[in-house]
């Protein structure tokens, strides 16, 4: 191959003028764990609002969450993104689209609630599959000593429910930090496009990809570590979750 | 203590409960007994609400339950129920399982709670057993827990729905004892069963029921002297000859 | 509210959005799904193979591709794709390669690792008395694949394999990274042309919307029927 190596590259100082290449590479790194963590956490929310919805015994309820959950998961995340962010703007009322348009980070924004909605509908499956996945007399049992719906829920179904999907959740969790990259079509350069950018000031392409990549295994390799800690550290004694 | 009359109940277009009409008095102990999907789950399911039906009454302590004013939560805590497979909630220790009602419920402080929780504990066997989670406990021992978070509660009646069928066969007593010590205290009780010791030992009547119906509602001696109907008869051949 | 909006522009440009777009994008689709699906059940059989190695090799590139964002593996196999290219032809210069040859690599390439992991499962679900049985018979080690367990683990896969094609065809619209004229790119092209952003988004998600719907109200038909028949 003629494509001439410099792993040296990172320690240059890159032409934006913000550091080495490694900080602008570092840079991107902080501000897609940001980004993840913000969507994360509105995944969380509305996920689990909807998912409840789904289990319901009411029809329209579960028709709402039906709708959700179709309504988001039918649309490319790409597609989203550019409807949040070129599309509202222009058909909500002339003043607040002014208002979202001159609102500085609007990329980080727009990327938090689009991939947080998108995930959301996917987290709302999981919920609705751990709720299901709980005997029918758990449910019961609780109304049966007199625990309101709202109570059953909060009380005795979702924490067994959110202890089940924790595998499942930890697996959304990281499409959620691997979805921030689709926000650089929004111009959020998270760290796919800082070393995107590095490639483009640098011409180092494969150095560039190598350190992201790495960057996105250690991430993951964190997540995953985490959350097994944190599955243990909620784990009911004597009682064996999945099969 | 508990009128039923006339109860009809469908799941869609099949007829679960057929024209059910029975009652119970304040301290006395019924068993009900019958095959496999004949709606003894659902009878005793429809006298706390658990179920609703279509047709008919129930009436509980002076209350109507199918009466949309009525307050669902406040009538089902004031019934202790108890399932078959226990449904002790997975994630609390055991004596979180009886506080859990008690204060969400009640409104009891959870001292108040800790203290009754403790002293039924006591009373089933299991006061060592308060730390530990449910998925530690054998079977039995579950059962118990779940009769305790039932009386926690003050119930001025207790159902019972096939409570000992779950059990390993060494099990069954201890959870039998709890109950035949508890029927013998005056507790107003509806026990659907295939234990026909049971029945014999604290049972004033005795129910039969096929299809959704209530073929027989006998007192105890004449339920095991003579049932009057083939139905109850064959039933009643087919269980006491194991 | 929509006054200001000239939806007459999608009448305009439906012929260059459906029979250059529309078309790159199905292609892409069926081929990356078709392509995925081999590569991917390979995988799979590597990694129950029971050879050590192979396994371990098998194991780390589903990891590998699973843990990465499929923007950045775009972006890598764009590059990456011409040095290939010339290793395989044994040329003295990186080969140019066109958009289409580039995605449909990346997506088989990315895709094999998801069918893999579905086709794993697949295989797992099948009772151990199966390989056996065909293994009594004196079918050999591939024969008992071929002919016995493979075509099981797909049938009973197929929804969800189906569903995982669909959510690959709503991941070629992010082959937009390469300004490559697929679905959302032509309605991008023309949006930023005519400066019809509102109108040429909002087409392109109903058609997407509508697409996706229907395919995968097709796959929960196809579920039904399954569940039916077992
Ligand atoms: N949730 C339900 N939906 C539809 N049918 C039900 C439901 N629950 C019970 N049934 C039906 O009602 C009949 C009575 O059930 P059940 O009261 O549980 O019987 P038992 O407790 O006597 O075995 C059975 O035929 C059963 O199939
Ligand atoms: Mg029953």
């Amino acid at each position: 191959m003629n494509y001439h190596w410099n792993w040296r590259i990172f320690w240059e100082p890159a032409p934006n003028g913000t550091g080495t290449y490694l900080d602008m590479l570092l840079s991107g790194l902080v501000l897609t764990i940001e980004t993840a963590i913000c969507a994360w956490i509105i995944a969380l929310v509305f996920g689990s609002v909807i998912g409840v919805l789904r289990t319901l015994p009411s029809k329209t309820a579960s028709r709402i969450g039906f709708g959700y959950v179709e309504f988001f998961r039918n649309l490319p995340l790409l597609v989203q993104l550019f409807i949040w962010f070129f599309v509202l703007p222009e058909i909500l009322p002339r003043s607040w689209g002014l208002w979202l348009k001159q609102m500085p980070n609007a990329p980080f924004y727009t990327a938090a609630i689009g991939i947080g909605l998108f995930m959301s509908a996917r987290v709302a499956e999981q919920t609705r599959a751990g709720i299901n996945s709980l005997p029918r007399g758990q449910k019961l049992a609780a109304t049966a000593l007199g625990l309101t719906t709202a109570q059953a829920y909060r009380y005795v179904l979702l924490p067994m429910a959110f202890r089940i999907i924790m595998p499942p959740l930890t697996s959304e969790f990281l499409s959620t930090i691997k979805n921030t990259s689709v926000a650089i079509t929004i111009g959020l350069i998270e760290l796919t496009g800082e070393a995107r950018a590095m490639q483009e000031f640098s011409f180092q392409v494969f150095e560039a990809f190598t350190a992201a990549t790495v960057l996105y295994l250690l991430v993951n390799i964190v997540v995953v570590t985490a959350m097994r800690l944190l599955e243990r550290a909620i784990a009911v004694p004597g009682y064996i979750t999945g099969k | 203590m508990i009128e039923i009359s006339h109860v009809d109940k469908w799941y869609g277009g099949f007829q679960a409960l057929k024209d059910c009409t029975t009652s119970v008095a304040k301290g006395e102990v019924v068993v009900v007994c019958g095959p496999s999907g004949s709606g003894k789950s659902t009878l005793i399911k429809c006298v706390n609400a658990l179920e609703p039906f279509q047709s008919g009454q129930i009436i509980l302590d002076g209350i109507k339950v199918n009466d949309p004013k009525t307050d669902l939560p406040k009538l089902r805590a004031r019934v202790g129920m108890v399932f078959q497979h226990f449904e002790l909630f997975p994630h609390l220790k055991i004596i979180e399982n009886l506080c859990l009602a008690q204060e969400k419920v009640l409104g009891r402080s959870h001292d108040e709670a800790m203290a009754k929780g403790a002293k039924l504990l006591d009373r089933v066997g299991l006061k060592e057993q308060a730390r530990k989670y449910p998925a530690e406990l054998s079977g039995g021992q579950q059962q118990r827990v779940a009769i305790a978070r039932a009386l926690a509660m003050d119930p001025i009646a207790m159902m019972f729905d096939e409570p000992t069928s779950a059990l390993d066969p060494e099990m069954i007593s201890e959870v039998l004892d709890v109950m035949v010590d508890l029927a013998r205290e005056g507790m107003t009780m509806m026990v659907v069963t295939h234990e026909m010791g049971f029945a014999s030992k604290v049972a004033h009547r005795v129910i039969f029921m096929d299809k959704g119906e209530i073929v027989e509602d006998a007192r105890k001696t004449d339920f095991f002297g003579s049932p009057r109907s083939d139905r109850a008869q064959k039933f009643l051949s087919k269980i006491l000859s194991h | 509210m929509f006054a200001s909006f000239d939806f007459d522009v999608i009448g305009r440009s439906l012929g260059y959005l459906f029979f250059d777009g529309m078309t790159f994008t199905l292609t892409l689709t069926g081929l990356a799904a078709l392509g995925g699906l081999i590569f991917g059940t390979l995988l799979a059989l590597m990694r129950l193979s029971g050879l050590k190695l192979l396994g371990w090799i098998a194991g780390l590139y589903v990891d590998l591709m699973r843990s990465l964002p499929l923007v950045l593996v775009i972006f890598w196999f764009y590059f990456l794709v011409p040095y290939i290219g010339q290793w395989l032809t044994g040329s003295s210069r990186p080969i140019r390669v066109g958009a289409f040859t580039s995605s449909l690599v990346t997506f088989v390439m990315f895709e094999a690792a998801y069918f893999s992991e579905i086709m794993r499962a697949g295989i797992q679900s099948i009772s151990k008395g199966q390989p056996m049985a065909a293994q009594a018979l004196g079918l050999t080690y591939s024969q008992t694949m071929r002919y016995v367990v493979l075509p099981q683990a797909f049938r009973n896969m197929l929804p969800v394999l189906l569903t995982q094609t669909i959510v690959l065809f709503q991941d070629t619209s992010l082959v937009y990274v390469l300004s490559i004229p697929d679905f959302l790119g032509a309605a991008s092209k023309v949006a930023q042309r005519d400066g019809r952003l509102v109108e040429m988004y909002l087409f392109a998600a109903a058609v997407y919307f509508a697409i996706s719907c229907v395919a995968s109200f097709g796959v929960r038909r196809l579920q039904a029927r399954i569940a039916y028949v077992h």
